[in-house]
């Protein structure tokens, strides 16, 4: 399994780092999200404070879509998906590479969208350890439910439009638990009120990932 | 002293049916390939004979009926079946991201094969100096059939599913395909190909079966070996497997809910 996901995950980032697409436009649209976020809020510094946690997941969330979708997309291409499934991958391993690949670009729009909302938004934190926990925790919980989700949609002609409707009302919880455990480490949070919500991910995380590595096999033979 | 025979047939159907949603694939295909035996599947397009390699390869389910596979069940026991089968398709499978050189490697490597036979496979098919770095979008048609030979010839697995192998070729890739197909039958290779082309592929097969209507309606032996056959001798039932239905086939329809079935049904 380890040794499958590791190909499938290098697999996937090497087809990224040659298309540059999470590079050239998730990213930039994850920027661009955030200014226009910022542009709505007004120049009033203390409200855009406020609402940074909430808009940088936000922002996170539609990137995550973006980058699920591409992730599916690359197997649809001259029957890549089945030959994968020709291959005999173990398809936890499967599942997990995939996730893993998508993982490793949302850590890098984080951090670019992290350092974004200090910049734009004033914001600065205080618990640098909440941060990072959110952002480990969410980011495993998003790549997991997001390869879950795209592979239900994979299939199918409508997959664009049906991928976003599933995903985000599953994604919610992170969501929530990501702003949170955000404003409880910016400044004017209180650090404690975060661990709460950092099980809350833990939980989420521990049950996608878990499910993913059981269902993602019929799922991906029923595409 | 000859050796053993094997224990099992490579492929052994029986009465098998496959559905593609309501639309039936197949409508109760008997067919038995023993192992090493290179057999060729003709038809008329529609006719199942993709339908039957995918069945084989365990891409697409039985709605019932019995499929064996190398020994196994290919549906429970897919990813066991995969990493010994090949199937070359219509599709390539190649990542357009990724070099020829890289997907290639990819494959081989996904299939748990030993990645030592990449660069004489390459070389084989003409994949080699720059065209080992080209990018796989940047590929024509018959370069990409070529790439997918490659990987099928690095891996050598136990069974070769080969749908339409000569489509897209150049005469010399046409000859390298038979001369490995040859290589293939005397390495103990079972080989099945589906093709129209059956100029090209008659001198292949030790026998042919013929699909129509998602069933097996005729059988021929072929006369020579792999690399001599050059006629042959037509006749029901020529193979080993067991004798065909009777009845006749004209077309399907679809089945239609509450049927009380999940056979297909047959319009004559």
């Amino acid at each position: 399994m380890w040794r499958d996901s590791l190909l499938v995950a290098g697999k996937d980032l090497r087809i990224e780092a040659r298309s540059r697409v999470g590079l050239s436009q998730v990213v930039p649209f994850g920027i661009v999200a955030l200014v226009l976020f910022a542009f709505a809020l007004g120049p009033d510094r203390a409200l855009m404070t406020k609402g940074a946690p909430g808009l940088f997941w936000v922002a996170v969330l539609f990137c995550t879509v973006l980058a699920v979708q591409r992730s599916v997309s690359v197997e649809s291409v001259d029957g890549a998906r089945d030959g994968l499934r020709l291959s005999g991958l173990d398809p936890a391993g499967l599942f997990l590479g995939k996730s893993a690949a998508v993982a490793a670009q949302l850590v890098v729009l984080e951090v670019v969208l992290g350092a974004g909302v200090v910049l734009l938004y004033g914001a600065s934190i205080t618990a640098p350890w909440l941060i990072v926990s959110s952002c480990v925790l969410g980011t495993i919980g998003l790549a997991a439910t997001g390869t879950l989700y795209g592979a239900l949609s994979a299939g199918l002609r409508v997959r664009e439009t049906l991928l976003p409707f599933l995903f985000l009302p599953i994604a919610a919880p992170v969501l929530l638990a990501g702003t949170r455990i955000w404003q409880a480490g910016l400044a004017g949070g209180t650090p404690s009120y975060g661990s709460p919500w950092l099980r809350l991910l833990v939980v989420f995380d521990a049950v996608y990932v878990a499910l993913g590595i059981v269902v993602f096999g019929p799922i991906q033979e029923s595409a | 002293m000859a050796p053993p025979a094997p224990p099992h047939p490579a492929v052994f159907l029986h009465d098998a049916v496959a559905l593609s949603g309501r639309f039936p694939l197949l409508a109760g295909v008997d067919l038995e390939v023993a192992a090493g035996e290179t057999v060729l599947v003709e038809g008329p397009n529609g006719a199942g004979k993709t339908s039957l390699l995918r069945v084989c390869a365990g891409l697409v389910p039985l709605a019932s009926g019995e499929a064996v596979v190398l020994g196994l069940d290919p549906v429970r026991q897919r990813n066991r079946v995969r990493r010994r089968v090949g199937l070359l398709s219509h599709a390539s499978h190649l990542y357009d991201d990724l070099t020829v050189k890289e997907n290639v490697r990819f494959a081989v490597r996904a299939s748990g094969a030993d990645t030592d036979r990449i660069g004489e496979a390459c070389e084989r098919w003409g994949l080699t100096g720059r065209l080992l770095k080209t990018s796989a979008s940047k590929l024509s048609a018959g370069q990409r059939r070529r790439a997918a030979l490659a990987v099928l010839t690095a891996r050598w697995p136990e069974l070769w599913l080969l749908d339409e192998p000569h489509a897209g070729l150049d005469a010399s890739a046409r000859e390298t395909l038979d001369q490995l197909i040859g290589e293939a039958g005397a390495d103990g290779i079972t080989v099945v190909i589906a093709s129209h082309e059956l100029g090209f592929v008659e001198s292949l097969a030790d026998r042919a079966v013929t699909v129509t209507g998602g069933r097996i309606t005729g059988r021929r032996a072929l006369v020579a070996g792999p690399g001599g056959r050059t006629d042959a001798a037509t006749g029901l039932n020529g193979g080993a497997e067991p004798a065909p239905t009777e009845e006749p086939v004209d077309r399907l329809r679809p089945v239609g809910p509450g049927d009380g079935t999940d056979e297909v049904a047959h319009v004559a």
